[in-house]
């Protein structure tokens, strides 16, 4: 099911048909539905989605950071060959922070607020290797550097709470790359902070895969973010894949009406006077998600048999895999009249 | 952190002042009339009025005689008084009016009984309290957390007086008879092992009832800070379970507790009422109880006095040790 062509690299991460289900007292909330993807080493691999859409808990489960008792899990997570589903808690620990690092969406509550930054990543970086003190301070103090942290050794003794918004993802960054991982999870990275910090993160980010030659998983419900760093990009909806393409391909040929949404959802400066166009409806709740296609109930092309059958995510002749009835005659012929109509308007 | 201790040592030392500043003009210089005519006897002559008044220092304008009565406090007075002078040592703690005997000597006495219970009681039941409440916000749902919420309930239901008297039979003679466990108080300094094994109940009935609130202030208190995304990093980074929670978990979740320690030590300084009681230890609480029931000002001033400045210093110490734990305080 993973893409026929696509990034040209070794493949770190390779994720096949996963399956993560919470039993409640309400029912099953099928958090994660069938769902499968590759992620290369030097390739920026965009997951974007509504909130809910299940991007978060994907690469939570790969960390192990899912409660296994509380979850029902199904599928292979393969990590360089070995199925992370398949470790015990204590060796997927050795690789968590070491060959698979992650920072996360709020970097004001993601370091602890009582214990020094230095400190902290000092505690990270001798939690997978056996050196001095001295030895950990000199790489905490490299990695701050590294960051774009300004006069690293006074910041060092800093708490939390004197850095910034944007020097504190930044420090998230430097934890992460302690060990040299060789996967990245960036879970909303900016979406906390200013917009000019963002973009200087993002760079960042951009800046340390080629630096330090690693594979990144960008989650985010922004594509401004994903059109930025990207090379592929994954569009998500109530825990499936929507449709799954190079970034250039799926920014001039989107194939899913979902697609189709977040795009005209998204403003653009240079399409001024453009008006933006939400998608009509709300997510459908994860315990009681709509029969066959997900998105039918919302989707203004639907048809038989869109709310009985699930469309199979599959390349139907556009070049990339796509979960969608429709034939690929009608796709692009829609798309077509899409972008007819919102150039007619912004003329 | 060295201008933090300094600035919260003046509040303390200002909260000490008031407290003492308020004692006096409560007791000293709003109750209406003469002192010095009180205490001159039967039909006294303008001399004796006179020469009272200066024995008293009522002559002398209000603040000399706050200050000789901060004096007082701090150096003793009615124990050099010699006898049948009537109003020697007013106004300081003075004497007691049922017990004839200086407050001051009473409450050097009854000090280290209510000090060695309540410290004592709150090691162990910070111990107990902590350590369960732990346990359960790890095995949430487990039989042991069940166990251990059945145990705190129970303690928080159990009045002290139940569970005291509950402990002695069984332990006193009408059960195991172990002697060294009877009622009644031991010098330290005379017998190391008779005061520990003489407090060793006592300890117990009290801890057993704050243990129960620690247990479940701490459960709860860990249960969330483990929900805090600081934690989802420091299981990132790949630390050992262990560590996430005794070192990144715990430390954020002891804070309120710190606070309730605090107060609750200050608060048991100024008497464990029923407990001494119950063991007859004699300690601040009874000597509170009693005096307040029989009017004994001058005792209720000293026991008032006593459990503000306990709680003054108790302020402080909670203070500083917040402050160590969370920096952020230290800054703002």
């Amino acid at each position: 099911m993973a893409p026929e062509r696509g990034f040209q690299g070794e493949t770190l991460l390779d994720v096949r048909d996963l399956k993560v289900h919470f039993p409640t007292p309400d029912g099953v909330v099928k958090a994660v539905d069938g769902l499968s993807f590759t992620v290369h080493r030097g390739e920026t691999f965009g997951i974007v989605g509504e909130s809910g859409s299940g991007k978060s808990v994907t690469n939570l489960t790969a960390l192990g950071l899912v409660n296994r008792k509380a979850a029902q899990i199904e599928g292979e997570v393969l990590f360089k060959g070995r199925d992370l589903l398949k470790l015990t808690p204590g060796e997927l620990r050795h690789v968590r922070g070491k060959e698979l690092a992650m920072i996360f969406q709020d970097p004001f509550a993601s370091l602890h607020p009582m214990y020094r930054v230095g400190d902290q990543l000092i505690e990270a970086v001798k939690v997978h290797s056996n050196v001095s003190k001295k030895q950990a301070e000199e790489r905490v103090l490299e990695l701050l550097g590294a960051v774009g942290i300004p006069r690293p050794r006074e910041r060092f003794r800093d708490y939390p709470h004197q850095f910034s918004g944007g020097m504190r993802q930044r420090a998230m960054i430097a934890m992460a790359l302690t060990h040299n991982p060789d996967i990245l999870i960036a879970d909303e990275p900016t979406t906390a902070l200013d917009v000019t910090v963002q973009a200087q993160i993002l760079e960042l980010i951009d800046h340390v895969k080629r630096e330090f030659d690693i594979g990144v998983i960008l989650i985010t419900h922004d594509l401004g973010v994903i059109a930025d760093v990207s090379q592929t990009v994954m569009v998500m909806y109530a825990g499936r894949a929507m449709e799954l393409a190079p970034k250039d391909e799926l920014f001039r040929k989107p194939l899913h009406p979902y697609t189709w949404g977040l795009l005209d959802s998204m403003p653009r400066i240079a399409q001024k006077g453009t008006r933006l166009l939400p998608i009509e409806g709300a997510p459908p709740s994860l315990i009681n998600v709509p029969p066959g296609c997900a998105f039918h109930p919302r989707c203004p092309h639907r048809f038989q048999p869109c709310d009985r059958e699930r469309p199979a995510f599959a390349d139907r002749g556009g070049g990339h895999p796509e979960a969608c009835h429709l034939t690929i005659e009608d796709k692009r012929r829609l798309w077509a009249e899409r972008d007819a109509r919102r150039l007619g308007v912004a003329v | 952190m060295g201008r933090y201790v300094i600035r919260r040592l003046l509040w303390a030392a200002l909260i000490v002042f008031v407290v003492t500043l308020l004692t006096f003009v409560i007791f000293y210089v709003m109750p209406p009339g003469d002192p010095a005519i009180r205490f001159a006897g039967k039909q006294p002559t303008e001399a004796t009025i006179r020469e009272v008044r200066e024995q008293l220092g009522l002559d002398k304008s209000l603040p000399k005689q706050y200050y000789t009565f901060v004096e007082r406090l701090v150096t003793g007075d009615a124990a050099e008084c010699p006898q049948g002078v009537e109003g020697c040592g007013w106004p300081g703690l003075w004497i007691s009016y049922d017990s004839r005997t200086a407050v001051r000597q009473e409450i050097i006495e009854r000090g280290p009984r209510t000090i060695s219970l309540a410290l004592g009681g709150a090691i162990l039941w910070l111990v107990l309290g902590v350590s369960i409440g732990i346990i359960s916000a790890l095995k949430r749902r487990s039989l042991a957390d069940r166990l251990a919420m059945g145990f705190a309930l129970f303690g928080i239901s159990a009045p002290v007086f139940w569970l005291g008297l509950l402990a002695l039979f069984i332990f006193g003679s009408e059960g195991l008879g172990i002697d060294a466990f009877s009622t009644g108080y031991v010098e330290f300094s005379s017998d190391p092992v008779g005061w520990f094994s003489h407090l060793v109940l006592p300890w117990s009935v009290l801890a057993l009832l704050y243990a129960a609130f620690y247990a479940r202030m701490t459960r709860g208190n860990l249960i969330d800070t483990l929900g805090e995304d600081y934690i989802r990093t420091a299981r990132a980074k790949g630390l050992p379970e262990r560590k996430v929670i005794m070192k990144h978990g715990l430390r954020a979740s002891l804070t309120p507790v710190v606070t309730m320690f605090g107060m609750d030590i200050a608060l048991l300084i100024g008497g464990a009422v029923i407990t001494e009681t119950v063991f007859n230890l004699q300690g601040l609480g009874n000597f509170a109880v009693n005096s307040a029931a029989s009017a004994d000002l001058p005792a209720v001033v000293g026991v008032t006095l006593v459990l503000a400045v306990a709680v003054a210093v108790m302020s402080l110490v909670v203070d500083v040790v917040y402050a160590y734990l969370d920096p952020r305080v230290r800054y703002s």
